[in-house]
């Protein structure tokens, strides 16, 4: 069995943020999204707090597999005090990531970089893009 | 039965994937389909395709003899009475729709029951809460034993007298469960109430005789069963389907059409509606010419074998769980389980690396993920073209899996 392709998709800081994620909670009276993906079953619970543009803080809770769970933790990390564009450029780059297409790196994408071979599995892009999509809709509630 | 001489019928298990020999185990979610199929649909589209039951040219006329002769093909496999009991639709979803829509809409009023179980797929769950809501009826569901069967003790205090529908699955595609419908069956005709049965998973698998049943409707796909997508059939009785209201109206359907009022063809064509699935149907009659050559008993008994392979080799994996009936004399070809705390779509990730396909997900019983406490399951499912070398890749691929996510979990 050739697993080389598999080590692309489950590099070992993937697997760091699965087990010991980072920012798992919840804040209270704070902006709340809850997205799932019907296909199969994977659900996150996020919470932000937005202020003045910023977000504060950013809280995420769910269940899913590595790499949904993974991409949400990394999502939380990298969103969390910036100024709430930034926080929407960091989600197109993701985006421009999993499609394959060439994507802005001259910022610092941290631990999210690892993530880049998600876009070799088509069937696994949904479970990495559901924690941006959900922080996405709360930024879009909270200007609401 | 020779296997390898079957597996030469279906030129798809023959590639490799992701550079390993293909192993398919996902035929609970579609089968793969023998070359005298193919043939079938290819012969139709390059020979005599045309529309059915119109035109008087000598196409539409072969087109017509063989999607009714698929039809007379489908009475005898499930030994309905008449042709007049066998419908074509797209798929199980859709005959449990028009069964709700129709003969739910004229039957079920408020107070009134439908009992379904804990066990049903989506396709037999929601269009009984859509007829709950409309009708304002109460859904109510048979609870499951431990193990995942029915007692039919559950099932005698589930149904009432005010139960007008009873819809359960003949064999369930998560669990494996192989259900007591003719039992069933008889306790809701008890109680005045008439049995829908989901075939879904039976049909592709073993003998269906829906007279000996006494099942007043029963839906089955065709793509599950070695024919093509989009070609399922809805079994009535005809006392039933005769009272029923068509769901669909246009062309094909009708009988006499006025500027404000129309009159509906005999059965089955008023539930017709459209230009029929004329391949499909004929894929259909082809698929199931290649089960009968094979005979749905030794397809069963094979199965059974396979699945008790299954259970046997892969309970040997320390920290796998397989849900449903431990007997494998009680279920269906198919076994679901987790392995460990690996998330079941990193697991299909990694076999499917391993060139084996399998499902993972709710498969569609969310209901009954909930019951059994998980947010989602891995499957594999068989059919007669599956190998004991199949599930030996299987296993050695959980084996290899287990490995692969050792030091995360």
């Amino acid at each position: 069995m050739s697993f080389n392709n598999l080590d692309q998709l489950y590099r070992q800081v993937i697997m760091d943020h699965y087990k010991n994620p980072r920012n798992k909670g919840e804040i209270e009276d704070s902006v709340t999204v809850d997205m799932n993906n019907p296909t199969c079953g994977d659900r996150i619970h996020l919470t932000l707090d937005v202020q003045d543009g910023i977000v504060k803080e950013a809280k995420f809770d769910g269940e899913g597999c590595s790499i949904s769970m993974a991409s949400a933790s990394m999502m939380t990390q990298v969103i969390k005090g910036k100024p709430i564009d930034e926080a929407l450029k960091y989600s197109q780059i993701f985006s421009d990531m999993m499609l394959g297409k060439e994507y802005d790196d001259s910022v610092d994408l941290g631990d999210i970089e690892a993530l880049q071979g998600v876009a070799k599995f088509p069937a696994r892009i949904k479970c990495a893009t559901l924690s941006w999509k959900a922080m996405e809709k709360g930024i879009d509630q909270q200007s609401e | 039965m020779n296997i390898q001489e079957i597996r030469r019928q279906f030129p798809i298990l023959d590639q490799e994937v992701n550079g390993q020999p293909l192993v398919y185990l996902d035929s609970a979610a579609t089968s793969q389909k023998p070359l005298s199929v193919i043939r079938a649909l290819d012969e139709y589209y390059k020979g005599y395709n045309s529309n059915v039951h119109r035109g008087v040219h000598t196409l539409g006329t072969r087109a017509t003899d063989g999607y009714e002769g698929a039809r007379e093909k489908v009475r005898k496999f499930i030994n309905a009475a008449s042709n007049e009991e066998v419908i074509f639709m797209r798929g199980t979803t859709t005959a449990i729709n028009t069964v709700a829509q129709s003969y739910g809409a004229d039957n079920v009023k408020e107070g009134d029951e439908i009992v379904i179980t804990h066990m049903e797929h989506h396709s037999n769950i929601i269009p009984w809460q859509q007829l709950a809501k409309i009708t304002g009826a109460t859904l109510k569901y048979v609870p499951l034993q431990e193990d995942g069967t029915l007692s039919l003790d559950d099932v005698r205090e589930t149904i009432t007298d005010n139960t007008k529908i009873v819809s359960i699955m003949m064999v369930s595609n998560v669990l494996g469960t192989m259900n007591p419908i003719k039992e069933i069956t008889q306790i809701a005709h008890e109680h005045g109430a008439v049995m829908m049965v989901d075939g879904a998973q039976a049909a592709p698998h073993m003998k269906v005789d829906v007279q000996d049943l006494d099942c007043d409707f029963f839906a089955f796909s065709g793509h599950k069963m070695a024919g093509p997508t989009g070609i399922g059939v809805l079994y009535g009785k005809k006392k039933h389907l005769n009272a029923m209201e068509p769901v669909e109206f246009g062309g094909e359907m009708i009988d006499f059409v006025g500027l404000q009022d129309s009159t509906w063809k005999e059965l089955p064509w008023k539930f017709e509606g459209g230009t029929p699935i004329i391949a499909g149907a004929i894929g259909l009659g082809a698929a199931i010419d290649f089960l009968n050559e094979i005979g749905l008993d030794e397809i069963e008994k094979y199965e059974h074998h396979l699945a008790a392979y299954a259970m046997e080799k892969m309970s040997e994996i320390d920290g796998l769980t397989i849900y449903g009936p431990k007997d494998p004399g009680q279920r269906a070809g198919l076994v679901t389980f987790n392995l460990d705390d690996v998330h079941p779509h990193d697991l299909a990730t990694v076999l499917d690396a391993d060139g084996i396909a399998i499902r993972a997900g709710h498969h569609c019983a969310q209901p009954l993920m909930k019951w059994l406490d998980v947010s989602s399951t891995a499957r594999a499912s068989f059919y007669l073209y599956n190998t004991e070398e199949d599930i030996d890749r299987l296993v050695n691929g959980l084996v290899k899996t287990k490995e692969y996510f050792s030091d995360v979990f």
